[in-house]
């Protein structure tokens, strides 16, 4: 019993990380129509500025504020002067250049902090352990748990009830009529995919004390964010959050029961909801 | 006028790549074939994604299949060289078709999603079989079998039999992918590709066209991994991930998707600028990407697409 | 059943979601009869075009075709018993030329859709099918044009002639004359009344230019919020009260 509870408190830890990092995912693509290949990438840059700023300021707080901001800014250029341009191509083309970026991305990361892996320790408060059931549990992932939907609300109360929100919901919803009544869209689509971006580093960010800062991170993430999404359904936020619920418990359980199969478990789950729904729970009719 | 100076060009190419052995040494033989055999892998590939518009990432897994079953057979001795081909490139016909029967019937994001995963599942089941597959390790091959035909051995593991060996498939590959774009199923899969709905609207069954496309890709894409496990004398996890799949993409990008031997010199390209950049740096994936991006914003037909157009412009 | 119809739908109804879009539409076609469905914008042919062709499987009700219930047939296999159709959007093969616009549809017929071992040029004899259709629709000088360079009456054309090109029995055609100027309407009136009778097959016509329909058909459908207002020959239903007023005093006049 106790063990069953352990586990589905990692499941949730790593499941509301990927909650905010998947929601940028599918915000870019329920406004742009982009799927970002490089979502992952982000994530990682994310996770290194963070790693950076923490050995100049040995502050994690400033780090949790300025990292995703630097590599949102980052973003927004990679939309501004490349993502732009494919808009009106087809999907294919649009895979295959967020892919460059990703090319570009991973190894710069290389070339700058070298291949080894880094260990951050989270910041004082928030270290240490808790007593759960009779085991040590960290900290740290209770503040995941907890720092996950709290974002989450935030979110939706701006995309509910600002106006700020509620015009990239009309750009989303159509784009052309929202040109029409005369918004902005290039500086409107710029701004999402800094924003997509930006939650994607906060989730790197998040991550750094969670889990080694090391090349690879990205490439797991953006796998398991496309997951989330497409179980969720492409462009919704509340698929966003069950289907990170869904892959980070059924991954906290697949450690420990399905052995050496439980690294086909998300490629499984991914291919039986692309098979047999491939709109996931909330999104549009395909 | 067009056509000659092609043939020309194409001509003196294959001569070039007949004579090559010798005037380069055996490192630079070895490259080429390697070329040769991913350049075949990205036309395979390139039946799928430039002729039938469909953007696979999951060639990997019909690729790892021919190589692995191909080491597999070499370590039990079990018959000769077109035996142990023969059956690795059959077994990644069936593959494909079962891998095809799932994927066809999505589009586009899902279409390369789908690929992706059933790919990587194929991944982490012989990345993990330890017992059978040597898991991450993979299957080291020794004692590659004699190829036998009409009466003649040829001795395989000496690297300039291998480089003609490769070089002659290869041609046998590149003309059997000339002969179906050029058929009536050529037509009907660019058809799909144009519009799947008036394909449907005209009589056909969209799902069982691209089954078959795949399929074809597939089996020429697990000849490519039979050939690629003797080459490398071991079959690895890594050919079955989907960053492999990637290779053959980015290879067609930089050659171009809309001609037969676009994905070749794509291949040729990739390698070369591997060469190139390795030997400043280890981090030539940065390269790649830098050159990628800028190839699909601005050459969307490749290297050779637009050095075609290039020379059709200046005719006229 | 009855073989003295070559289409008949009994009471479809057809709903997405919540919205009703069609509530009980019942049709006879005779043999061919050049039949015309009209109705305002919104009144559903459209759907029911989709449904009758295949593209959707109606909530409710069946569909007939030469005395077989086809309603869950899947599309593509209509189009091997017969039941063919155009669209009121072009929609061909872009890139491909005009002839080979319409080998495609010839060629799935002949059973060559696999056929990767032989030429495609040494393929004379669906050359000749295909040039024959382009012969009846008189694109025959533009054979080896690419359909996206021809002007925009040429395209729908090319519309009709993959619609043509497996000599259906039944041609379903959605507003042939959509976006088209009065020379290339004209020039399709005279068409299609050429095509209804020098070809086997029924023509239902769905229209909005009512000089077309009037020209052309010799029964009518009168479809107004997803229900059949109205039925009968092309006079009766000028004269109809109930139809003036579905289209809300617009002229019904030719």
């Amino acid at each position: 019993m106790e063990t069953i509870a352990l586990y589905i408190l990692n499941g949730l830890s790593w499941g509301m990380l990927l909650f905010l990092i998947s929601l940028g995912l599918t915000t870019v693509f329920g406004v742009l129509g982009v799927l970002n290949f490089a979502h992952g990438s982000l994530f990682m840059l994310g996770a290194y500025f963070s790693l950076q700023i923490m050995r100049l300021s040995n502050n994690f707080w400033l780090a949790l504020v300025f990292a995703p901001i630097f590599v949102a800014i980052v973003g927004a250029i990679i939309e501004r002067f490349i993502l732009k341009r494919v808009y009106r191509r087809n999907v294919s083309y649009q895979l295959l250049i967020t892919f460059g970026i990703l090319l570009i991305l991973d190894d710069s990361v290389r070339l700058i902090w070298g291949p080894a892996y880094h260990v951050i320790d989270p910041p004082q408060i928030l270290s240490g352990s808790i007593n759960v059931f009779g085991r040590a549990y960290p900290v740290y992932r209770f503040f995941l748990i907890v720092v996950g939907p709290i974002l989450g609300i935030f979110i939706w109360a701006f995309f509910s009830f600002t106006r700020l929100g509620k015009v990239i919901r009309a750009a989303a919803f159509d784009r052309e009529m929202a040109a029409g009544i005369g918004i902005d869209v290039n500086k409107l689509f710029t701004l999402v995919f800094g924003f997509g971006t930006y939650l994607a580093a906060l989730g790197g960010a998040l991550a750094a004390p969670h889990q080694s800062v090391g090349p690879a991170m990205g490439e797991r993430v953006i796998i398991e964010s496309f997951i989330v999404v497409v179980i969720g359904g492409l462009g919704s936020y509340p698929g966003a959050f069950v289907g990170a619920l869904v892959l980070g418990i059924v991954e906290s359980f697949g450690t420990a029961f399905a052995g050496p199969a439980q690294m086909a478990l998300p490629y499984m789950l991914l291919a039986f909801v692309l098979l047999v729904r491939p709109r996931g729970l909330f999104g549009k009719e395909v | 006028m067009r056509f000659k100076v092609q043939s020309i060009i194409l001509a003196l190419v294959l001569l070039a790549l007949a004579l090559a052995p010798i005037i380069l040494s055996k490192y630079w033989i070895n490259i080429l074939t390697e070329v040769l055999i991913m350049g075949l892998f990205a036309m395979a590939f390139n039946l799928l994604f430039g002729y039938s518009g469909l953007l696979s990432f999951g060639q990997a897994a019909p690729f790892g299949i021919g190589a692995y079953v191909t080491a597999l057979l070499i370590q039990q001795k079990f018959g000769g060289f077109l035996t142990v081909v023969g059956i690795g490139t059959f077994t990644a016909l069936l593959a494909s078709v079962v891998m095809g029967f799932l994927c066809v019937r999505r589009d586009e994001i899902f279409f390369a999603m789908l690929s992706l995963a059933l790919g990587m599942m194929l991944y982490t089941i012989v990345h993990n079989w330890r017992d059978v597959t040597g898991g991450s390790d993979g299957l080291p091959v020794f004692g590659i079998p004699h190829l036998d035909l009409f009466g003649l051995s040829l001795n395989v593991k000496s690297y300039v039999n291998l480089y003609y060996l490769v070089f002659v498939i290869f041609l046998v590959g590149a003309f059997f992918i000339y002969v179906i774009i050029g058929s009536p199923h050529g037509l009907i899969m660019t058809s799909i590709r144009e519009n799947k709905l008036r394909f449907t609207f005209s009589g056909g069954s969209v799902n069982n066209v691209r089954l078959f496309v795949f399929s074809i890709a597939g089996m020429i894409s697990g000849l490519c991994g039979s050939l690629y496990c003797i080459f490398t004398r071991m079959a690895s996890p890594e050919m079955l991930h989907w960053s492999f799949s990637a290779k053959p993409v980015l290879m067609t990008i930089l050659g171009g998707s809309g001609t037969l031997f676009g994905p070749a010199v794509g291949s040729l390209i990739f390698f070369g600028l591997e060469q190139l950049i390795t030997a400043y740096t280890t981090n030539w994936m940065i390269f790649l990407g830098a050159i990628l991006v800028p190839v699909v914003l601005f050459f969307p037909k490749g290297v050779l697409g637009t050095l075609l157009d290039l020379l059709q412009g200046r005719e006229k | 059943m009855n073989r003295d119809f070559i289409l008949e739908t009994q009471d479809i109804h057809h709903s997405f979601g919540r919205f009703k879009v069609l509530q009980g539409v019942s049709i006879k076609v005779p043999y061919r009869q050049v039949t015309a469905l009209i109705g305002p914008n919104g009144a559903g042919k459209t759907t029911f075009y989709n449904i009758i062709s295949g593209r959707y499987k109606p909530t409710k009700g069946k569909v007939i075709f030469e005395g077989k219930e086809i309603t869950q047939m899947p599309a593509h296999k209509r189009i091997r018993i017969g039941l063919s159709r155009s669209f009121q959007i072009t929609n061909i093969f872009s890139s491909l030329t005009v002839i080979e616009n319409i080998m495609v549809p010839i060629a799935i017929q002949m059973g060559m859709a696999y056929i990767f071992y032989k030429r495609l040029k040494n393929c004379e004899n669906l050359y000749q099918r295909a040039y024959e259709v382009l012969k009846l629709i008189g694109l025959q000088d533009k054979a080896l044009i690419p359909a996206n360079q021809l002007s925009y009456g040429d395209k729908r054309l090319v519309e009709i002639a993959i619609a043509l090109a497996i000599n259906p029995r039944l041609i379903l055609l959605d507003e042939p004359t959509a976006g088209m100027n009065p020379e290339e309407t004209d020039r399709m009136i005279g068409l299609i009344k050429d095509l209804a009778q020098e070809t086997e097959a029924t023509f239902l016509i769905t229209e909005h230019d009512m000089k077309v329909v009037f020209s052309l058909a010799e029964y009518m459908y009168v479809l107004h919020q997803g229900a059949l207002l109205a039925e009968g020959l092309p006079q009766e239903i000028r004269e109809n009260k109930a139809v003036k007023e579905a289209y809300l005093g617009g002229s019904l006049d030719a």
